[in-house]
C-alpha cells in the first residue's frame, strides 16, 4: 500500500476533465480523489495491459506503475493500442510512458523495465494499491499472485486465448486467490502459449478494459467485484458467463494456516527447467542451428525437414519444409512421414519449443531426428530475412 | 426414470479433441459417468483430462453449473437433465508477443 497518506484534491482543470465522472453519482467527487490518490501496478504493458493503462490513465488514477522488459514489434500491433507503427523497435516501457504521459499529464507513470522474480516483485508490488496481471505464461501468474497475497494487494486478474477470456479479483483480504482456483499449473506443452494459439485482436482490449472496469471499482470501493466470481468470456458465441471461486480452507498461500510464507522458484514449481543446469538427462535432443541447415541444403546435403506447425502457419511463413504434421497429430500421423529411420529429419517449428516435443517423440520411435534451434524466428534474423516472423 | 442429459462446456485449448465444437451433449448420473461417456466419444481427451491413475488432473476444474465439483461432491455430483457441466482451464495469455 501506499505509505503517502496526504491526500491531494483536485484543480481546476482536473474537476473540469473529471466532468463526466462527477456527474456520475455512484462516483462523484469523492470517487475522483480516490482515484487521484491510488496506485495500480500493471504487470505485462501487452494486449491486456494496454487498455488497461489506457482507460486507467484517462480516468484519472494518480500513480500507474508499468513491469514490462520487451521492445516493440509490428507483430504487436493488432491488438497493443499503446503502441504505434514509429514505435516499433523501442522499449515498450519508453512508448507507453509517452503515450500515458500526452492521454493524461495528471497521472504518474513508474517504468520498472524489469523481469518480475521472486528476488523483486515483494518490493514492487508492495509500492502499490491494487495489482492487474495481464501476464502470458504460469510462472509469472503464480508469481504475481503470492507476492500479492503476501502483500495484501488485491489482483485483478485477465488471460486470454485465441477466442476467449477469464476475468476475476484475487488477493482481497477474504476472497480467494489464483491458487484456490488453480492449485497447480498445467505441464508445459499443454497449454499452447498465444504465440502458437493466436488470438483475435480485439480480445484483450475487450478483457483488458474489464479487467480496468474492476480495478477501478476496487480503488474507489463502488459496486461488486469480481471477488468469488471468474468472468468467463466467449467471444465467438459472445457469452459471458460467471462461475464461482471459493476460498479453498487448505491453500497453500491465502489460508489460515499457509504452508508457504514465501515466494519460491517459480519456473521449477511449473515444471521448466532451470536454463542455467546442465540438461544431461535423457530430455535433451540433438539440436541443428539454421547455419548448418543452410549449409547443409547449399551443399546439396540437405536433411528431410518436417514442419510441425499448424497449416495456417505455414502460409504465414515458411522455410520450405518437405513435410508439415502439426506436432499434436504426429503421433497419429506417423506412418504418413516421408522419411525412414535412417534419414537425417531436421524438425522445425515457430520458436523450436513445439519442435523439440516432436524430435523428442520421433527419437523415441528410433528416427534420427534433430531440433531446428530457434526455428523459423532464428531462420528469419539469421538466414533470410524475406521469411516474415509473427 | 432416463439418464440425465447434460451440456458439457469444453475449452478452447481442448477442442481439437472435440471436432472443433464448443459445447457437446453427454448423458451421465454424476460428473463421473458424464465425463466417462464423453471420453468414450471423445478418446483424445483422455490424457487431457486424466492421470495415469485415471484420476482427473488437478489442473482441470470441472463446474456443475457455476459450483467447483470439489465443494459439491467432487466426481460422484449428482447430474440433473440440463446440467451444464464446464471444464475450465488456466490459460495464461495476455502480454503475448
Amino acid at each position: 500500500m501506499q505509505a503517502d497518506n496526504q491526500t491531494a484534491t483536485l484543480s481546476s482543470e482536473e474537476l473540469r476533465r473529471y466532468n463526466r465522472h462527477l456527474t456520475l453519482p455512484e462516483f462523484g467527487r469523492e470517487g475522483q480523489e480516490a482515484l487521484k490518490n491510488a496506485s495500480v501496478l500493471l504487470v505485462g504493458a501487452g494486449g491486456l495491459g494496454s487498455p488497461a493503462a489506457m482507460y486507467l490513465a484517462a480516468a484519472g488514477v494518480g500513480h500507474i506503475g508499468l513491469v514490462d522488459f520487451d521492445h516493440v514489434e509490428a507483430s504487436n500491433l493488432q491488438r497493443q493500442i499503446l503502441y504505434g507503427t514509429s514505435d516499433v523497435g523501442r522499449p515498450k516501457l519508453d512508448a507507453a510512458e509517452e503515450r500515458l504521459n500526452d492521454l493524461n499529464p495528471h497521472v504518474e507513470v513508474t517504468r520498472h523495465a524489469v523481469r518480475l522474480s521472486s528476488e523483486n516483485a515483494l518490493d514492487i508490488v508492495d509500492q502499490y494499491d491494487v495489482v492487474a496481471d495481464g501476464t502470458d505464461n504460469f510462472p509469472t501468474r503464480y508469481l504475481v499472485n503470492d507476492a500479492c497475497v503476501l502483500t495484501g494487494t488485491p489482483n485483478v486478474y485477465a488471460s486470454i486465448f485465441r477466442f476467449e477470456g477469464q476475468v476475476s479479483v484475487f488477493a482481497t483480504e477474504d476472497g480467494p486467490c489464483y491458487r484456490c482456483l488453480y492449485e497447480e499449473p498445467p505441464p508445459p506443452g499443454l497449454v499452447p502459449s498465444c504465440a502458437e494459439g493466436g488470438v483475435l485482436g480485439v480480445l484483450p482490449g475487450l478483457v483488458g478494459t474489464l479487467q480496468a472496469t474492476e480495478v477501478i471499482k476496487l480503488l474507489t470501493g463502488i459496486g461488486e467485484p469480481l471477488i468469488g466470481r471468474l468472468l468467463m468470456i466467449n467471444a465467438l458465441s459472445m457469452n459471458f458467463r460467471t462461475l464461482r471461486v471459493r476460498k479453498n480452507p487448505d491453500c497453500v498461500i491465502c489460508s489460515d494456516n499457509p504452508t508457504q510464507t514465501e515466494l519460491i522458484d517459480y519456473e521449477a514449481f511449473c515444471g521448466i527447467p532451470d536454463a542455467n543446469e546442465s540438461t544431461d538427462d535423457d530430455m535433451a535432443v540433438p539440436e541443428t542451428t539454421v547455419h548448418e541447415l543452410k549449409q547443409a541444403r547449399d551443399s546439396g546435403t540437405a536433411p528431410f525437414v518436417l514442419d510441425v506447425r499448424k497449416p495456417h502457419e505455414a502460409e504465414i511463413a515458411s522455410i520450405e519444409a518437405d513435410q508439415l504434421i502439426p506436432v499434436d497429430e504426429l503421433p497419429d500421423r506417423l506412418s504418413e512421414l516421408n522419411a525412414d529411420a535412417e534419414t537425417p529429419i531436421v524438425v522445425h517449428c515457430r520458436s523450436g519449443a513445439r519442435s523439440e516435443r516432436a524430435t523428442k517423440f520421433l527419437r523415441q520411435k528410433g528416427y534420427n531426428a534433430s531440433n531446428l534451434k530457434g526455428g523459423i524466428l532464428a531462420w528469419s534474423k539469421e538466414i533470410d530475412d524475406s521469411v516474415p516472423t509473427y | 426414470m432416463s439418464t440425465p442429459t447434460v451440456t458439457l462446456h469444453i475449452p478452447t485449448p481442448l477442442r481439437s479433441a472435440t471436432n472443433d465444437q464448443a459445447t457437446v451433449n453427454a448423458t451421465g448420473d454424476t460428473v463421473r459417468t458424464a465425463l466417462q461417456n464423453l471420453v468414450e466419444r471423445y478418446p483424445d481427451l483422455k490424457s487431457n483430462l486424466y492421470n495415469d491413475d485415471g484420476a482427473l488432473r488437478q489442473f482441470v476444474n470441472i463446474y456443475v453449473d457455476d459450483e467447483d465439483i470439489r465443494y459439491l461432491d467432487g466426481p460422484d455430483t449428482a447430474l440433473t437433465d440440463g446440467a451444464e457441466v464446464s471444464i475450465v482451464p488456466s490459460i495464461a495469455g495476455g502480454r503475448s508477443r
